[in-house]
């Protein structure tokens, strides 16, 4: 099971990297540097405010693009150009070849997200001339952006199990919007009354919540992050994308591959 | 054990959209086919061939029916473990090279990592692809890509390999390459079971063959029997050109060379000809019962239903 699952992630990534995916990484991360100096002739108190912001709010939209994307075709794909009947009719298990795609998805998102670190980190250095412990806390927004990927691509593979890849695109980039206002819903269905607010109460908590995810701010000002909104966020990442991709699992495994 | 036991296998499609309505592609197939038996499965576009294999593969969920594998039900992790498939026109990862294609598809059939280099490299060289290197396969021609198909469908040495349209799309040298490959799996005993329309290929390589049309098996055999049970006609040869005369009204054909004459008669006049031949002093040469094509038989069973309904 191991090495069909291992295999299944590697031929995902490999997939990634030979379509030149990861390409538009090196791009950030030159044009990144490339501007770097021009964020020193901003005011010398806010110069570091505005790296910190476009830096971290570029890797998460960027792995939010590319896990929409690729996440579509993930399955979608395999099936229109036969490539999974080659698969399925080995030893291999339908939540195999699910899990396996998306840990594969997952791992050229974390690629994906380091690449552009490096980046980011290097237009950071060349703006202080140094890098500070501070700079250090940064790695936790970096980290939750990497735990907004685990539950886009969960959500993105539950949508193209059962739907198109344009319908599923419009499907998932509609529950990053509506996640990353997670709060906003929360406090609405609050306020609502009747119908409305047991449909908002209802959204609220069946659609991520990426509001806590996003420290951008936090980070940027150099307000430090508590220990528990990462274990808290941790671990709500790990059970919604749990959750998402067994969703996945459960519609594939009754598909007919027609 | 039988290689493969269908039994009462069915499978009907939900069409429509609002009013949806089940059109069967497949009704109730019983079918078997023997260890080491290169089996034909022949039939026009949209018969339920492509169905039948896809059920076998478990891409798609039978309506009823069920099939075994080796004696075990063909969904059985360890039945797929020792079959092999090549789908209808295949399209495989085309960033990866051949070796990393079926580097990828052995480790997924578990087999062991000791020895599966070597393994792949005889098993390109025996599909002439040993000398394509790191090429992609999005630079592969389509006979290229089908030797890939079934060396990734013989790659963890299967016991029976599913081919669906093996040779369909190829030039004549891509169909020659590939029927040579087939026989090569036939000379090791292999199971074969394949799907096509081209019966020039089933004739050359097959021991039985089915013919389903509509989803509906409509025969199944040993292909010389099947020849035989569409032509009603058997050639005499004798000496004697002067008792043409006497039974030329029989005969539906007839050639003279010499004096000698080559004569074909439905099967329901021989006796009346040869006992006339007697009579005539006549000597006889010999008496041949003629074999229809696979093509005949094909033709007859996809058409005579539909000429009865009419």
């Amino acid at each position: 099971m191991t090495s069909r699952l291992s295999a299944i992630t590697l031929n995902t990534f490999r997939e990634a990297v030979r379509d030149r995916v990861l390409y538009n990484l090196i791009l950030f991360a030159l044009l990144l540097v490339a501007t770097a100096p021009l964020f020193s002739q901003i005011s010398i108190d806010i110069e570091r405010l505005v790296l910190v912001n476009v830096g971290l709010s570029s890797i998460s939209l960027f792995g939010v693009i590319i896990a929409i994307f690729i996440g579509i075709g993930l399955v979608s794909k395999e099936i229109e150009k036969k490539t999974l009947y080659t698969i399925l009719a080995r030893p291999v298990r339908r939540w195999e070849f699910i899990v396996g795609k998306y840990f594969g998805l997952m791992v050229t998102l974390v690629v994906n997200a380091a690449l552009m670190a490096v980046g980011f980190y290097l237009a950071l250095l060349i703006t202080q001339r140094k890098l500070t412990g501070e700079d250090g806390r940064l790695f936790v927004a970096i980290y939750f952006i990497i735990l907004e990927f685990l539950i886009i691509t969960a959500v993105t593979l539950l949508f193209s199990s059962f739907s198109t890849p344009i319908f599923s695109a419009i499907f998932a980039f509609a529950v990053f919007v509506i996640g990353t206002f997670g709060e906003d819903l929360h406090n609405f269905a609050a306020a609502a009354q009747g119908i409305t607010k047991w449909a908002a109460t209802g959204a609220a908590y069946l659609l991520p919540n990426l509001a806590p995810l996003n420290v951008i701010g936090q980070a940027a000002h150099n307000q430090p992050i508590s220990g528990s909104l990462i274990l808290f966020n941790t671990l709500y990442a790990l059970v919604y994308s749990a959750a998402a991709t067994a969703g996945a699992v459960l519609i594939f495994e009754r598909r007919n591959l027609k | 054990m039988h290689a493969i036991e269908i039994q009462d296998l069915s499978k009907d499609y939900a069409v429509g959209f609002f009013r949806k309505q089940l059109r069967p592609a497949l009704k109730s197939l019983n079918l078997t086919v023997e260890c080491g038996e290169t089996f034909g499965f022949l039939g026009p576009n949209g018969a339920g061939k492509t169905t039948t294999l896809k059920l076998l593969m478990g891409l798609i969920f039978p309506t009823a029916g069920s099939a075994k594998v080796l004696g075990k039900h063909c969904l059985d992790p360890e039945v797929k473990r020792k079959i092999g498939f090549l789908p209808e026109q295949p399209y495989f990862y085309d960033y990866l090279s051949a070796p990393e294609l079926l580097d990828y598809y052995a480790t997924l059939s578990g087999v062991a990592s000791a020895g599966r280099k070597q393994r792949i490299n005889s098993l390109l060289d025996r599909v002439g692809l040993g000398d394509v290197g790191k090429l992609h396969l999005r630079k592969f021609s389509k006979g290229m890509l089908q030797r890939v198909g079934i060396a990734q469908a013989i790659v963890h040495d299967p016991e029976v390999v599913f081919l669906d349209e093996p040779m369909s799309g190829l030039d004549p040298l891509g169909r020659h390459e590939v029927r040579e490959l087939i026989q090569n799996l036939k000379d090791q005993g292999k199971t074969i079971f394949f799907s096509t329309h081209i019966l020039s290929d089933a004739e050359a390589l097959c021991d039985r063959v089915a013919v389903i049309h509509k989803g509906e098996l409509r025969g199944v055999g040993v292909v010389n029997d099947l020849r035989s049970t569409i032509s009603d006609k058997s050639e005499v040869i004798w000496q004697g050109a002067h008792a043409l005369s006497a039974v030329s009204g029989m005969l539906t054909a007839s050639h003279v060379t010499g004096d000698t004459v080559r004569a074909t008669v439905v099967r329901s006049a021989l006796d009346t000809l040869l006992e006339k031949l007697r009579q005539q002093q006549a000597r006889l040469v010999s008496v041949t019962p003629l074999q229809g094509t696979l093509e005949e038989y094909f033709l007859s069973k996809t058409t005579e239903q539909e000429a009865v309904r009419a």
